[in-house]
């Protein structure tokens, strides 16, 4: 494939990874420790309606990689009985042998670090750059970061006795799946917790081959037990009575409805209390920017704030507000920046945004630019060299300008490279219109005055507010949302505290 | 406390005998009436609910909100949520909070009697409220109720200004980077009472929530909503801003509903709650995704270990992760 350049200055040879990963030509659910096919669905009606395997394509090639299974509820009982049966033996481990499961795991996560990158591109259409240099980093952190609070729990909740909740149901998105597993299966493994994961339907491959390294590294039988499949599986896995707790990363809409089977569930009396939930669902994140800023870091800030993996984020700052006086310097230095982007292979080494993850995201992305057109917002898409090949989805950055708050491209999520500039003149104005949202993921601020950062992040209604820099993550660091971006956090201490019973 | 040495049976419990059909002093009947934005309104609806004793002898009338009056509330609570939670120091909260504790103990007299008069276990027709596990607190005399309510609210006062330092935490990222985790307030939280202990379980369910600097509207217990209707009056005289507490006395099942569905209200504390009014609550969630926590089995109300721990501030903060450049 070739590599697509944007009116850049360079011209850069194509540099694609050349490693070559193997990939099976089909795929089981991995139970109780072992890979096994899907079993048959009960009744024909049912095998009409859900085949037994489905395919995962490559989105910049339009390829398909590999056959995956897909969960029927008799799957979801195995795994779900299997997690059921290991998760007295795991939560009974001394804590520090737990915590050396996970040592282990991130030191082969880290061995086996390119070609889980590699992978990881090719399922999910991200540059190779970004999953090399962040995801997979970020992978073994996790782990590596978890393993060591397995014997520590007890000075993580002051005066308060930790257990495990028990069996964790964990659904997870397409956009960084990988890391997703490791935000969800490494705490939940470290207090003492065993896991049912589910991919999302179009990126399973990385989630498998995590799978085999718990094999590989001796992992206890039915810790993890990872089933596949489509949202069906996913509502079958949520709704299970042998799980005690849901972890879901995705939209608010599907956020929602987890929220509201589990209280159904409360209402026909199958339980007196819900399964523990925690949501991390859509955002619409603002980054302000004000006239005292740097303005050319700021400028660095706004493009991997909403550039960074296809705009496929969900604390992506989409909405871009900037003070009045500079609008104009702003603006142009975003099509400068921007025309020098590199879009095309997620392979290459050079890429900077590569392929949206699949048709269906890609409809969506260019149904909503052009619903922003024909509200009459003003589209830049500094693109001029670039040439869409014909296989695989793209879509080129841009951003709006003339965006009102009323826009629906600055009210609901778009995710995809795609963001809307508005300006206002005072700070009071920026934070009210930033707080404008039901959403409250992440945002971002630049100035160089102090006071006005802390200022201005403590009245921004957000859970993960990066002052003079963005889209920055750290296992030891809580992620999660205030409002409909969901409740729980991820990540550092605060993130314990959905794996963890606690009593006095 | 006033003395009160002329009556046998409290006042808010008379009844009326042969011998004092034509008293010497009539006494004054108290209206009992919502606590909303710092004022006494009565219900909208014009409407109240007879309180009786177990005998079912009747003791008072209270105002029965309707959804408007909790809409009004509502909007109370989050007119003042800036103010208090922004506008007010943690240390200034504390003394607040503080300040509510010595005037329920200057109301310590009308709260004894208000859970006198009504007693323990007198639920409506006398069963217990269907779906409701029993509880854990056993035979709570309404002197040490009252007593363990007060304490109870000194304990959260005290939290005001330290939840933050044990619930925060700074965070040691792999990179150049200052950062850090606090808590802020929910926002606008519905504190919904149990049947019983109607004073100690509306303070602690309530008193951890202003503590971690949210508003809040309070559904007094439906079994003796006569406390609810003093709680107001307390609160009216401590310092603490209007419409930063807002209480009602209502029928449960009647507001609930409105409040899992109410998209400006950001959280749910509530303990001990029949199973369907728990299901309509967690269906919030479902709404706009509020923060719900319902203990279920509510804990043993009497117990300073069961009830008072950071715990019961967690679920009613925001954890917010503020990140910094810490290279030049």
């Amino acid at each position: 494939m070739t590599t697509l350049r944007k009116g850049g200055t360079f011209n850069l040879a194509p540099a694609p990874e050349s490693i070559k990963v193997e990939i099976k030509p089909r795929y089981g659910h991995f139970i109780g420790g072992a890979f096994v096919e899907p079993r048959k669905a009960k009744r024909s009606a049912d095998a009409a309606a859900a085949p037994s395997h489905f395919t995962t394509f490559n989105p910049a090639t339009e390829r398909p990689l590999a056959e995956i299974a897909h969960a029927s509820a008799a799957d979801v009982d195995a795994a779900v009985a299997a997690a059921r049966a290991a998760q007295p033996l795991w939560a009974a481990l001394p804590a520090k042998e737990r915590g050396k499961h996970l040592f282990r795991i991130a030191r082969r996560i880290q061995e086996r670090a390119r070609e889980l990158a590699i992978l990881e591109t090719m399922d999910c259409g991200k540059p190779i750059k970004e999953s090399r240099d962040v995801d997979l980093p970020l992978v073994a952190a996790h782990f590596f970061y978890h393993a060591g609070w397995a014997d520590k729990l007890a000075f993580a909740f002051a005066g308060r006795t930790p257990r495990p909740v028990g069996v964790c149901a964990q659904v997870i998105p397409w956009n960084f799946p990988l890391m997703m597993a490791a935000w969800k299966i490494a705490p939940a493994l470290a207090c003492g917790n065993t896991v049912v994961l589910k991919p999302a339907e179009t990126t399973p491959l990385t989630a498998l081959r995590l799978a085999e390294i718990f094999e590989e590294v001796g992992l206890p039988k039915g810790v993890v037990n990872i089933v596949t499949g489509d949202g069906s599986t996913g509502a079958a896995l949520v709704g299970h009575a042998g799980v005690d707790k849901v972890a879901f990363t995705g939209s608010t809409e599907v956020g929602k409805r987890i929220a509201k089977t589990l209280a159904d569930e409360v209402a026909a009396g199958t339980r007196a209390a819900p399964k523990r939930l925690t949501l991390e669902l859509g955002g619409k994140s603002p980054h302000i920017i004000f006239e005292d800023a740097s303005i050319d870091q700021a400028v660095e800030g706004i493009i991997g704030g909403i550039f960074f993996n296809q705009g496929e984020v969900c604390c992506a700052g989409s909405r871009l507000f900037v003070q009045e006086s500079i609008l104009d310097r702003v603006i142009a230095k975003l099509e400068h920046r921007m025309a020098s982007l590199r879009v095309g292979d997620p392979l290459d080494k050079n890429t900077d945004v590569g392929a949206i993850n699949s048709g269906a995201q890609l409809e969506r992305i260019e149904h909503y630019i052009s619903v922003g057109q024909s509200e009459g917002a003003r589209l830049h898409q500094p693109v001029s060299s670039w040439k869409k090949p014909g296989k695989g989805h793209w879509c080129a950055p841009c951003f709006f300008t003339g965006v009102q708050p009323s826009h629906t491209i600055a009210r609901e999520e778009i995710f995809g490279p795609v963001l809307s500039v508005m300006s206002f003149r005072t700070p009071e104005e920026a934070i009210t219109r930033a707080n404008n949202t039901p959403y409250g993921l992440s945002a971002g601020i630049w100035t160089d005055k102090g006071s006005k950062v802390f200022e201005i992040a403590r009245k921004l209604k957000a859970g993960v507010v990066w002052c003079n820099t963005f889209n920055k993550f750290d296992p030891a660091s809580p992620f999660g949302g205030f409002k409909e971006s969901g409740f729980g956090r991820e990540g550092g201490m605060h993130g314990l505290r959905g794996y963890v019973e606690v009593s006095s | 406390m006033r003395p009160r040495s002329r009556k046998a049976a409290p006042p808010t419990a008379r009844t009326f005998t042969e011998e004092d059909t034509m008293p010497n002093r009539l006494d004054i009947a108290k209206t009992y009436k919502l606590f909303v934005n710092g004022a006494f309104p009565r219900s909208e609806s014009g409407r109240t609910t007879l309180v009786s004793t177990p005998k079912g002898e009747p003791i008072a009338h209270v105002a029965k909100a309707s959804r408007k009056d909790l809409r009004e509330a509502v909007e109370a609570a989050r007119g003042a949520l800036a103010k208090w939670s922004e506008g007010t120091t943690a240390y200034n909260r504390a003394q607040i909070l503080y300040r509510v504790a010595e005037m329920m103990e200057g109301k310590r007299g009308e709260f004894v009697e208000a859970l006198a008069s009504v007693g323990p276990d007198a639920a409506a027709g006398g069963a217990r409220a269907k779906g409701v596990k029993k509880g854990a607190t056993k035979g709570l005399r309404p002197e040490d109720e009252v007593s363990l309510a007060i304490d109870r609210a000194v304990h959260f006062a005290g939290w005001a200004d330290k939840h933050a330092q044990v619930l925060g935490c700074c965070n040691p990222v792999a990179g150049p980077f200052y950062t850090f985790t606090s808590p802020e307030p929910v926002g606008v939280v519905a504190v919904v009472s149990p049947r019983t202990p109607a004073l100690l379980a509306m303070v602690s369910l309530m008193a951890p929530a202003l503590a971690a600097a949210n508003t809040c509207v309070v559904l007094a217990s439906e079994q003796n909503p006569l406390l609810g209707a003093l709680l107001g009056e307390v609160l009216a005289t401590s310092d603490v801003p209007p419409g930063v507490v807002n209480v009602l006395t209502c029928d449960h099942a009647e507001v609930l509903p409105i409040i899992a569905g109410h998209r400006d209200i950001d959280g749910v504390h509530g303990a001990g709650l029949p199973a369907a009014h728990a299901a309509i609550l967690h269906g919030g969630a479902a709404e706009n995704v509020k923060r719900v926590t319902i203990r279920t089995p509510a804990p043993d109300w009497a117990s300073d270990a069961a009830c008072e721990h950071p715990g019961w501030i967690e679920p009613l903060v925001e954890f917010k992760t503020i990140w910094h450049p810490a290279s030049a």
